[in-house]
């Protein structure tokens, strides 16, 4: 037996025997671990799985073992991921500190910030919020004003962000701040860290047109930055924000999470419906459309599968992540707007006596900001048109 | 996006590399100006044979290379970049496939004969305008010992000047797979020219009278076998329709890059860059598609036919926007002949209906999962 045979059939047992039956449910939005000092978990299976991996390593595989990781290599990382959704087991955590923040301590943080944030991501213990976008500066994320003032040993920061996601749940932010006035627009920038709960932070929701208030204004009023909280050097922030931006794109294309929930589009068009006397999908427009989906849908799977295992074998995908964010995000868009029209005026529901009412609908509505939030549509193309077609800028 | 096995690599490197040089766009030009009813050039069979490409999917016993289904879409692939013409899609995989799956004295026989690429299989199928392999006419009725056959046949891809043909046709009510020698009488073959000037003949079969030795396969035996030559015929096509793809679209990549209008770069306008960035992801994703139905084929997983279905499905789509979006951003010198570009479109069109378009694997894909 190959040594990734054994891994395979050793995994398979431990997660058998550790894996809660309630954590191989099919979950919801609501259903996310997202970890952190306020949390509180739905469940003790939550918990328990939640703990039982962190302390295998197993809440982020791909991780070194010194900083909190598994130290999986990338077979063994396709293995345990294939284990995991034999068994359709959740993600154990889920968090900003994983996809994100992680990936940019990795490759810019000093040993001492490796050594101190990343476990605390790994173990939940810590839930970050990213402070990127602001009111002036949307798209062009690199025109941010929030200033951060040298002081001697500290930043004094002030300024506003915006479209921060749970920042009123957050523990600690990572946020671009423009410390060197005199720069040029991308070389003024640095990343800090720091606690949401330091002087002068405080948040506000904003409630959506999905009625749900993911996203929130921060505002910051002389908040005092010690300077070991810099990631990075003084004025590389941007290139830190570019890098970890790819990850984001990644991750909202849906590489290694299912951040969309997944329900069969098609059976329940079936059940909304019905077949006529041919037995098709009683609406041959409808039928049609989902029929483009379907096969867009298969298109996708395959590709996030070949890019799945390039980032497995260690390559970056770079500028390639703007087309994963493209297509998955376009493509849950539709899937969306298939759904609320299968379901037709039963979806039209806001709110009822039913668990679910109104769930399509703030799904589909939901759903409208993935080709807007972590880089739009446009500004993916434009990506790609520069930076892999070589299109002149 | 896919990272290719060295083997794999290596097959995709050769292709590349002969093809370009030797049977390159300029040659299929001249192939086409000549008027040649037979759509290739007889001698690209032993230079096929010799890379072993003829035998790709043949077992070693038959002659073959057994290289499986993702090296024979890359060497399709390779075509599509190229346009090359010859009777690959029709001998070597979708005669092959069938030869090697219904074994057999014919198969022992003409399975070498295939790969050493001294035979020109062609299939028989078509009745209509549209694909439908589950709607056949042409049927075979039992004589003492032997069969006549009758009916008739269109779209036999490199049927004029085929050595033999594989004609299916019902038997009992059944699909079977007959194997017919075109100079026999009874059939007619009628040489025909496509848009794409390939050739894809038409066939009248008229009191053909067969011996038991004729009859391949019958029942679901032929079933079996025809449904896993579409199966591998629809993927390599689609390979061989992604490499006409990439070419439009990178010709095009080229133009926007040096083609100066309003005083600047025409790759400069927004409206123009964002086309062919969606272009580009779709073009990627539908590479990715097809890759999957190649391996899954030649893993033998449950899902090759769905995956194989799919990716003819999205070239089908890929392709026609490529090649329109190439067109129209060439603007008027795009409609000339004289640009490669309207080759690939009339390519991209032929390979679209070969073994079924987007609507007909659509239908079947939402069939199989309930609408």
């Amino acid at each position: 037996m190959s040594n990734l045979e054994a891994f395979r059939e050793e995994t398979r047992d431990w997660l058998e025997a550790n894996c809660p039956v309630e954590m191989r449910q099919p979950m919801g939005e609501d259903d996310i671990c997202w970890g952190g000092r306020n949390f509180t978990y739905r469940s003790p299976a939550q918990k328990q799985w939640m703990q039982v991996m962190a302390e295998r390593g197993w809440t982020v595989p791909a991780w070194p073992k010194a900083y909190g990781g598994g130290g999986l290599s990338g077979p063994e990382q396709k293995v345990l991921a294939e284990e995991m959704r034999r068994i359709n087991a959740r993600p154990p955590l889920q968090s900003f500190g994983i996809w994100m923040l992680g990936p940019a301590l990795l490759a810019f943080g000093s040993e001492d910030q490796k050594r101190h944030y990343l476990p605390q991501i790994a173990r939940g213990e810590i839930r970050w919020c990213q402070g990127y976008s602001e009111p002036g500066a949307g798209s062009d994320l690199a025109s941010l004003q929030t200033k951060g003032v040298d002081k001697g040993d500290y930043f004094e920061v002030t300024g506003q962000k915006i479209w921060t996601s749970y920042a009123d749940k957050a523990d600690w932010i990572f946020c671009l701040v423009r410390t060197e006035p005199d720069e040029s627009k991308h070389t003024g920038i640095s990343f800090l860290l720091f606690d949401m709960e330091s002087e002068g932070v405080s948040t506000k929701p904003i409630k959506l047109i999905s009625g749900a208030s993911p996203f929130c204004e921060t505002f910051f009023d002389a908040v005092k930055v010690p300077k070991d909280q810099i990631v990075g050097e003084r004025g590389q922030g941007w290139t830190i924000a570019k890098y970890l931006l790819t990850h984001e794109r990644e991750m909202i294309g849906g590489s290694d999470v299912a951040l969309f929930a997944k329900s069969d589009l098609l059976s329940d068009a079936v059940t909304c419906i019905g077949l006529d006397e041919s037995g098709r999908l009683d609406d041959p427009m409808l039928r049609a459309d989902l029929g483009r989906f379907l096969v867009d849908e298969m298109a996708f799977d395959a590709h996030m599968g070949m890019a799945r295992d390039m980032m497995r074998k260690g390559e970056e995908l770079g500028a390639r992540s703007a087309e994963l964010k493209y297509l998955g995000t376009e493509l849950n868009k539709r899937r969306q707007s298939l759904r609320v029209a299968a379901g037709g005026s039963d979806d039209l529901v806001w709110e009822g006596t039913s668990n679910d009412a109104g769930q399509a609908a703030r799904d589909w509505l939901r759903s409208k900001a993935n080709s807007i939030e972590g880089g739009t549509s446009e500004v993916m193309l434009g990506i790609l048109a520069k930076a892999v077609l070589k299109l002149p800028g | 996006m896919e990272i290719l096995s060295e083997d794999h690599r290596m097959v995709a490197e050769a292709a590349d590399g002969f093809l370009a040089q030797s049977h390159s766009i300029s040659a299929f030009r001249a192939l086409r100006d000549s008027g040649a009813p037979l759509g290739y050039d007889p001698a690209i069979l032993s230079d096929m044979a010799e890379l072993g490409w003829m035998g790709i999917v043949l077992p070693e016993e038959m002659g073959g290379a057994d290289f499986g289904f993702r090296a024979a879409g890359l060497i399709a692939e390779s075509m599509g970049r190229n346009l090359t013409a010859a009777p690959f899609l029709s001998t070597a995989i979708l005669s092959a496939t069938i030869l090697r799956q219904v074994g057999g004295p014919v198969a022992a026989q003409w399975g070498p004969k295939i790969a050493a690429g001294e035979a020109v299989i062609a299939l028989a199928l078509e009745e209509g305008a549209k694909h439908r392999p589950e709607r056949i006419a042409t049927g075979a009725t039992r004589t003492g010992d032997g069969f006549v056959l009758g009916g008739r046949k269109s779209f036999v891809v490199d049927g004029f000047g085929a050595d033999r043909l594989i004609v299916v046709a019902l038997l009992d009510g059944a699909p079977a797979l007959f194997w017919v020698d075109p100079t026999q009488d009874g059939v007619t073959v009628a040489a025909q020219i496509l848009l794409d000037h390939r050739n894809a003949a038409s066939v009248m079969l008229e009191d053909v009278q067969l011996d038991a030795s004729a009859l391949l396969a019958e029942g679901e035996a032929a079933a079996n076998a025809l449904s896993s030559a579409l199966a591998a015929g629809r993927a390599v096509t689609a390979a061989e329709q992604l490499g006409v793809a990439r070419v439009a679209a990178e010709t095009t990549n080229e133009y926007l890059r040096t083609r100066k209008q309003f005083g600047t770069l025409i790759g400069r306008f927004q409206a123009l860059q964002h086309r062919a960035a969606d272009l580009y992801c779709e073009i990627e994703q539908t590479a990715s598609l097809v890759s999957a139905a190649l391996n899954a084929l030649d893993a033998g997983a449950e899902n090759a036919e769905a995956l194989s279905r799919a990716a003819k499905a999205k070239t089908a789509t890929t392709g026609r926007q490529a090649t329109e979006e190439g067109v129209q951003m060439h603007g008027g010198i795009g409609m000339t002949d004289e640009l490669d570009l309207g080759l690939f479109m009339k390519r991209d069109r032929a390979l679209t209906e070969f073994l079924g378009d987007a609507g007909h694997h659509t239908n079947w894909l939402l069939r199989q999962r309930g609408l």
